[in-house]
């Protein structure tokens, strides 16, 4: 009886310090913080095993809100900031926190909505025009609510229109791109997408594209180095190489090689 | 007899169906046996990994919890009931804050920082044992507790103080403290706030059962989100079946 | 390897025992010499089962004080079986080996001598059972083995055969007078006049927290003293 007992206790050690003894991966990486929109629309799995494969380093990222991405990277936890978000990137960048800013890619912002469509935006002239209808018909709108790179343009927008939204109509989801569009497409209601969550998007309820293509809809993605002055353990030099990569001919070719049911989602900034 | 158990069966499914159908999850079953099926390289490793953590998690916890449950069981001090209700108080501890706290000390900013322990299984390790260590203390303590009030004069006279009678306890008491054990793995493996702050939910490494099913959520993805979710049911109902059957069978043969 | 230094005859000396101001035992003086049978008659309530948590050191006297022969306060050489002795939730087997475990003696001595108590007391065959599902004569059986086995030169038992049928009454007798063969002092309570002229070598009777008769078996038997015992023989409620 003791001698079953005692060896099922020297399992139970043993196994436990397998367990937590389980080696890390030996090999190089660098750690991102990106937003939830990028990771979600399927470009880091299309183009970080094309940087793996040529540098032998590995991207770990973090796909976070763009106000938790940045302050990830101001505490020292990412190598690598990732987000698009310029007034933001620019005052990281100002503060100390980043090294420089580079312009990697845009996409774009489209309006989504009830096919129906009770506003009329179908009809708008601009994107400001489309902020006012919504607005005018009391139609319900799914705002992110976090902060976020997306969150913000929807506020330069309604600045825009000159309008201050709040009222039972407007829906301040405070959550991530995915939910908002669920709850988008549950309510029915209008909201503001970046095109590659919406491309990937399956659960679109009633919803689609009701309005695109004016300018200010467009959204540049920035990229930074963590500043290795702040935070020592940052891996410049491997996160450097990430973004040289990135912001090269071969980055620009692998981002524009990324398509979601045949389209382009993500346009290279020239360089 | 047979024939009408099998029509309930068949007709409930059939009504399953349909409600699924309405909110166009096609057949999260069938996605999941087949993900499984498949063997798909992607899904094992966040099994094992969910596995590994919450499993290495409870041991820790246990280790901890148990001895510390009893004592505080069996021991008199100024204090006591206060640190009783503390413990008791965090068993409904947030996740999420959990996760949060484990964040701000390991973050590089943080007291921890040095370590570099963030974004890693190790971190989600330290986030769930803190989730689960307050049940097993809690319910650790209440069967001792019950059980000294059984045992004590009869332990007494044996010649086993307070302090010798722990261990004695803990294993007399093991079928019951199995249940707050399973408790602690249920609450663990169910939670998804601590282990996504402090993990990052990075594919490959420190993607679990319960911060995929939010990322396919957040995709849109509901079908294969809900399949995910069956099965993580799947696996803690087998390993509560499993526990189940030798709490019945350590019933049996030790009374 | 010497004998351990005797620890009777125990004196108990004005021992009182009160709670709450109430005195459940008062002022009893007692000598409890080696090697005899003692048996602790009295009605319910009369202080039996307090007298022997007290001598055995479960419980400290309000007043007076307890002296072993040895000078300890507690001595280890004394075990006692319970009114309602508690079995741990294990086999038999590990249940006879835990209190020598306690003692720290080592695995192989600990297995022989369970495996001798096991025969010694005709429990071979309920080794490897669960303690907590055997009959209540069996449980008692290997409770009484279990003190035995702490080798005592004392051993207090607390109505041992009170809840148990003739036969297994009979076997807890028989271990009763083995122990005592070998020269180990017994000190019981009962309630059963029957194994009371059985068993004793010694009587003392309290009523109501006081010792009101101390004598051989043999005087007490034929002619109490006091009205209280008196009528505790007749059968009658005296209180």
């Amino acid at each position: 009886m003791r001698h079953s007992r005692r060896s099922l206790f020297l399992g139970l050690v043993s196994g436990l310090a397998m367990l937590a003894a389980l080696p890390a991966a030996a090999q190089q990486f660098i750690t991102v913080a990106s937003t939830t929109s990028t990771e979600n629309s399927g470009l880091f799995g299309h183009i970080l095993p094309i940087f793996q494969a040529e540098t032998g380093i590995e991207v770990r990222v973090i796909a976070q809100g763009t106000g938790q991405a940045l302050e990830t990277g101001r505490r020292g936890d990412a190598d690598v900031v990732f987000v698009h978000a310029r007034a933001q990137e620019e005052k990281f960048v100002a503060e100390g926190w980043g090294v420089q800013r580079f312009d990697v890619m845009y996409n774009d912002f489209v309006i989504v909505g009830p096919a129906e469509d009770p506003a009329g935006l179908k009809a708008a002239a601009s994107a400001a025009d489309a902020m006012a209808k919504i607005a005018a018909s009391g139609a319900s709108f799914a705002s992110r609510g976090d902060d976020s790179g997306t969150h913000t343009a929807e506020k330069n927008l309604w600045k825009a229109a000159g309008i201050e939204p709040a009222g039972a109509w407007y829906l301040s989801t405070g959550s991530g791109m995915g939910a908002t569009l669920n709850t988008a497409a549950q309510v029915p209601a209008y909201a503001l997408t970046d095109r590659g969550t919406w491309l990937s998007f399956q659960n679109r309820g009633g919803l689609e594209v009701v309005f695109e293509g004016d300018a200010v809809l467009f959204n540049p993605y920035g990229i930074m180095l963590v500043n290795p002055a702040k935070h020592p353990s940052v891996k410049a030099a491997e996160g450097q190489a990430f973004i040289d990569w990135i912001t090269s001919d071969a980055g620009r070719a692998a981002i524009a090689s990324f398509k979601v049911g045949g389209e382009q989602l993500f346009f290279p900034s020239a360089n | 007899m047979q024939n009408l158990h099998v029509c309930k069966l068949y007709s409930f499914l059939f009504f399953f169906q349909r409600v699924l159908r309405r909110f166009r999850l096609d057949n999260p079953f069938l996605t999941a046996l087949g993900l499984i099926a498949s063997g798909d390289a992607a899904l094992m490793q966040i099994i094992a990994l969910s596995l590994r953590v919450t499993l290495t998690a409870v041991l820790i916890a246990c280790a901890v919890g148990l001895p510390l449950g009893a004592a505080l069981a069996l021991g008199r001090f100024p204090g006591r009931g206060a640190v009783i209700v503390v413990f008791n108080a965090l068993m409904g501890l947030p996740p999420v804050v959990a996760g949060l706290v484990v964040y701000l000390m390991l973050s590089r900013s943080g007291p921890l920082g040095p370590l570099g322990l963030l974004f890693t299984p190790t971190a989600m390790i330290l986030a769930q044992t803190i989730l689960i260590l307050p049940i097993v203390v809690s319910l650790t303590r209440s069967v001792v507790e019950d059980l000294w009030s059984e045992y004590a004069e009869q332990l007494r006279s044996l010649g086993a103080g307070r302090v010798r009678a722990v261990p004695t306890l803990l294993w007399d008491g093991r079928v019951s403290l199995l249940t707050g054990v399973l408790a602690g793995f249920g609450r663990a493996s169910a939670e998804v706030g601590a282990v996504l702050i402090v993990g990052g939910n990075i594919a490959g490494h420190t993607r679990t059962m319960t911060t995929a099913i939010t990322l396919e959520t957040s995709r849109g993805n509901l079908g294969l989100a809900v399949a995910l979710g069956i099965i993580l049911l799947g696996l803690t109902l087998t390993l509560n079946a499993l526990a189940w059957g030798a709490g019945q069978w350590a019933r049996r043969r030790l009374g | 390897m010497t004998a351990p230094a005797p620890i009777l005859p125990l004196a108990l000396e004005g021992v009182g025992f009160e709670v709450a101001g109430r005195a459940l035992l008062s002022d009893l003086s007692l000598r409890i010499e080696a090697g005899r049978r003692l048996v602790v008659m009295g009605a319910n309530g009369a202080g039996k089962t307090l007298l022997m948590r007290l001598c055995h050191g479960l419980i400290a006297p309000s007043s007076g004080r307890l002296r072993w022969a040895d000078g300890s306060r507690r001595p280890e050489a004394q075990a006692m079986v319970l009114q309602r002795p508690v079995l741990l939730r294990r086999s038999v087997a590990e249940n006879l080996d835990y209190p020598l475990a306690l003692r720290g003696m080592a695995a192989p001595d600990r297995r022989a001598a369970v495996a001798r108590a096991l025969s010694r007391f005709g429990l071979g065959a309920l080794g490897d059972r669960p303690a907590r599902l055997l009959s209540g004569g069996e449980q008692q059986r290997v409770a009484l083995a279990r003190a035995a086995l702490m080798a005592p030169q004392i051993l207090f038992l607390d109505e041992p055969s009170a809840a148990l049928d003739p036969s297994a009454t009979r076997q807890i007798e028989e271990m009763i007078a083995g122990f005592s063969a070998e020269g180990i002092t017994i000190v019981m309570t009962t309630h059963d006049l029957g194994q009371a002229r059985r068993l004793a070598e010694d009587v003392v009777f309290l009523h109501r927290g006081r010792l009101v008769e101390h004598g051989s078996a043999a005087d007490f038997f034929a002619g109490p003293q006091t009205p209280e015992a008196r009528a505790f023989l007749a059968g009658d409620l005296f209180w």
